[in-house]
């Protein structure tokens, strides 16, 4: 279990003031500018070391991308960007927000130093338009930071400017795609683009960009204070480090947010700080440990379970945002992982077909399976459609609508049989 | 109840950003770059949706498209695209709520169900009286204190069938709108005490000598940084 020490976001809950007074106890804004003054190359070689991987959802290497952007001496006069991804959309994941509404200083110092270290004089967070109170709060506490000339024109005496801009969505999941939330910033239908060319050459506004989730940037100030060897020590092995939050919904018997270290087994997740699986243990009938695009595990995987980023992609599954949705055996499984594809089909954006038409196609599907109102070899050529939507269209929304049903038809198959047969026998 | 149409029928002639609406239009469109106010369609949008009581009509879009100075047809096919916009007339109290997977494990079938039972209303209808308008929408992302729904600005959490038709009762009766947990929850911590931060543990204040070695003070002395110039930064680029 993390020491109460190594937390970073020790305000995660609210319990404390989230103001600047608040921030600045907590260690906060604390020689930001030396930071600044080691210049570009050094912060991002110490999130490097640091180990760092992206927290939302893909776990790419974030100093590595931030490295990507053109370095100075080949600027072409093009401003570059910083985009934090505040469109907390994907089912079971709701840490980002509370990062906004109860420590918006690190996420503010955060885009501060990310700013500096891709050569961005501008950051616009893009916020999930539902969040409305967060983006009035992340306002509030972008306002102090201006009136303490901590961003701004020579923001923290650093001699670098630098503006932060709150960009609210108005509900769609697919902005939280990195290009689709360009579109969308742009002001135009949040639909993907075809990479290349990447953001990092012709982002927001044809410009240099860099999209980050938000814990990614918030979690930089601390990594950088405390140095990347502290950050790099907690966690299971090299390639995942640091600490997480989890945020554990569905049948527990006390849903939370908590940071802990990277790879904790999923059991002592659950029983430590979400007192465990509705009715124990042995009622544990399946979790999805990363939002719901991951596909599902059943419990005999689960016992020790280390929850980082390589363990869960070597089980066919991923770590994903973090977002563990715990169902216990009184769950129709079929019907959770049926709703999940309505979801996507909800959310597709339209502009491929195989996703466009595939997302509908297997929540029909889908819904069939449920009452057992099917063929069997209707189960086969589910996964096979599930297999041309993936990878068959321009951003991972196919993939993400697939890879739940795959898991499903993986390890519950005997259970969608059941119900076919079932329903013969009845007519 | 009654299920309205997906673009009102009834539309007004015209729309105009009120006084209490410019300063707001104003701040946002200052956000964008020179030559990128169209980045500030949605903001736009969402402040016509507040200025016109809760829903946007094609009258406010055309505004909009001359105010940005884009076609009406790409203001109008960003309004369609986002769930959020209305387009037409929905109640008083819009009642959000989530019906995907993490909050229908929880329970969310209960909520639409004390809804239907209370106001008579399900997803897509609207009250006689015009206070309530039913929505299932997906995953607003308070997983943890499913299952939830969001009613105008703000979020209700923890909900269960008894607590949300109490809800309900004092929203009918003219009441104060309750907001968060409806359990006492303050908001994302396991219910009751959290197994951690007891106490917020007092950071030491940052020595880089410490963290970086006595080698790393000496560089404090070479700043070389230069901002882009501003005009550059403000131009948006390509």
């Amino acid at each position: 279990m993390l020491d109460d020490g190594d937390r970073i976001f020790t305000n995660l809950y609210g319990f404390d003031d989230w103001g600047l007074e608040g921030a600045r106890r907590r260690g906060d804004w604390d020689q930001t500018a030396w930071f600044i003054r080691q210049g570009r190359a050094w912060i991002c070689d110490q999130i490097k070391a640091s180990g760092l991987r992206g927290r939302g959802g893909a776990g790419f290497p974030t100093g590595l991308k931030w490295s990507f952007m053109p370095p100075d001496d080949k600027r072409d006069g093009r401003p570059h960007y910083l985009v934090v991804n505040a469109d907390e959309s994907e089912p079971g994941t709701c840490k980002d927000r509370d990062i906004m509404r109860h420590d918006p200083h690190k996420l503010i110092e955060g885009c501060l130093i990310a700013g500096f270290a891709m050569g961005a004089n501008t950051a616009y967070i893009y916020v999930r338009g539902e969040f409305y109170r967060e983006a009035e709060r992340l306002n509030a506490a972008i306002d102090q930071a201006y009136a303490a000339d901590l961003i701004g024109r020579n923001a923290s005496d650093t001699g670098w400017d630098f503006d932060i801009h709150v960009h609210r969505g108005a509900g769609a999941y697919i902005c939280g795609e990195e290009t689709a939330l360009l579109e969308s910033l742009e002001g135009k239908k949040g639909q993907p683009r075809l990479k290349p060319p990447f953001p990092a050459n012709a982002g927001l506004y044809g410009c240099p960009t860099t999209v980050n989730n938000v814990e990614s940037i918030a979690v930089t100030p601390t990594i950088l204070r405390r140095g990347p060897s502290w950050f790099a020590g907690i966690g299971r092995d090299e390639r995942n480090t640091g600490t997480k939050l989890f945020c554990i919904s569905g049948h527990v018997n006390k849903p939370c947010n908590v940071e802990e270290e990277m790879g904790i087994p999923f059991r002592e997740l659950i029983e430590k700080h979400a007192g465990g699986v509705r009715g124990g243990w042995d009622n544990l009938l399946a979790v999805i440990p990363g939002g719901s695009s991951v596909p599902c595990l059943p419990s005999d995987v689960c016992d020790d379970l280390p929850m980082d980023f390589d363990t869960l992609s070597s089980h066919k599954s991923g770590l994903g945002t973090a977002a563990v949705i715990v169902m216990d055996k009184s769950t129709d499984i079929v019907n959770a992982i049926c709703r999940l594809s309505k979801f996507y089909m909800h959310e597709s954006c339209g502009q491929c077909t195989p996703c466009r038409e595939g997302t509908g196609w297997m929540w029909r599907v889908m819904t069939r399976l449920v009452r057992g109102d099917a063929e069997i070899d209707e189960i086969d050529m589910l996964e096979e459609v599930s297999c041309q939507v993936e990878g068959h269209t321009i951003c991972a929304l196919g993939d993400a609508a697939a890879w739940p049903i795959q898991g499903l038809l993986r390890h519950f198959r005997p259970e969608l049989e059941r119900r076919i047969l079932e329903q013969k026998k009845v007519a | 109840m009654s299920r309205p149409p997906a673009i009102a029928v009834d539309q007004p002639a015209s729309f105009m950003f009120s006084s209490a609406y410019e300063p707001a239009v104003e701040k946002v469109i200052a956000k964008y770059p020179n030559g990128r106010q169209v980045s500030a369609v949605l903001p736009l949008l969402d402040l016509a949706q507040r200025q016109h009581g809760g829903w946007v009509p094609q009258a406010a879009m055309e505004h909009i498209a001359c105010r940005l100075g884009m076609a009406k047809i790409r203001v109008m096919e960003i309004a369609t695209f986002y769930t959020m916009i209305n387009l037409a007339p929905v109640g008083k109290y819009h009642l959000q709520v989530c019906g995907t997977t993490p909050c229908m494990l929880r329970g969310a079938d209960e909520i639409f169900r004390a809804i239907r039972d209370e106001i008579g209303i399900g997803h897509g209808e609207t009250s006689d009286d015009g206070q309530f308008t039913c929505t299932e929408v997906e995953c607003l992302g308070a997983c943890v204190n499913a299952p939830m729904a969001q009613v105008n600005d703000d979020f209700v959490e923890d909900l269960s069938y008894e607590n949300f038709v109490g809800f309900l009762r004092t929203l009918r009766n003219g009441g104060d709108m309750p907001v968060g947990s409806m359990i006492g929850r303050r908001s994302s911590e396991p219910e009751g005490r959290a197994q951690n931060l007891g106490a917020v543990p007092t950071p030491t204040c940052f020595d880089p000598a410490k963290i970086y070695g006595v080698d790393a003070i000496g560089d404090n002395t070479t700043p070389e940084i230069q901002s882009a110039p501003t005009s550059l930064a403000k131009e948006g680029g390509a």
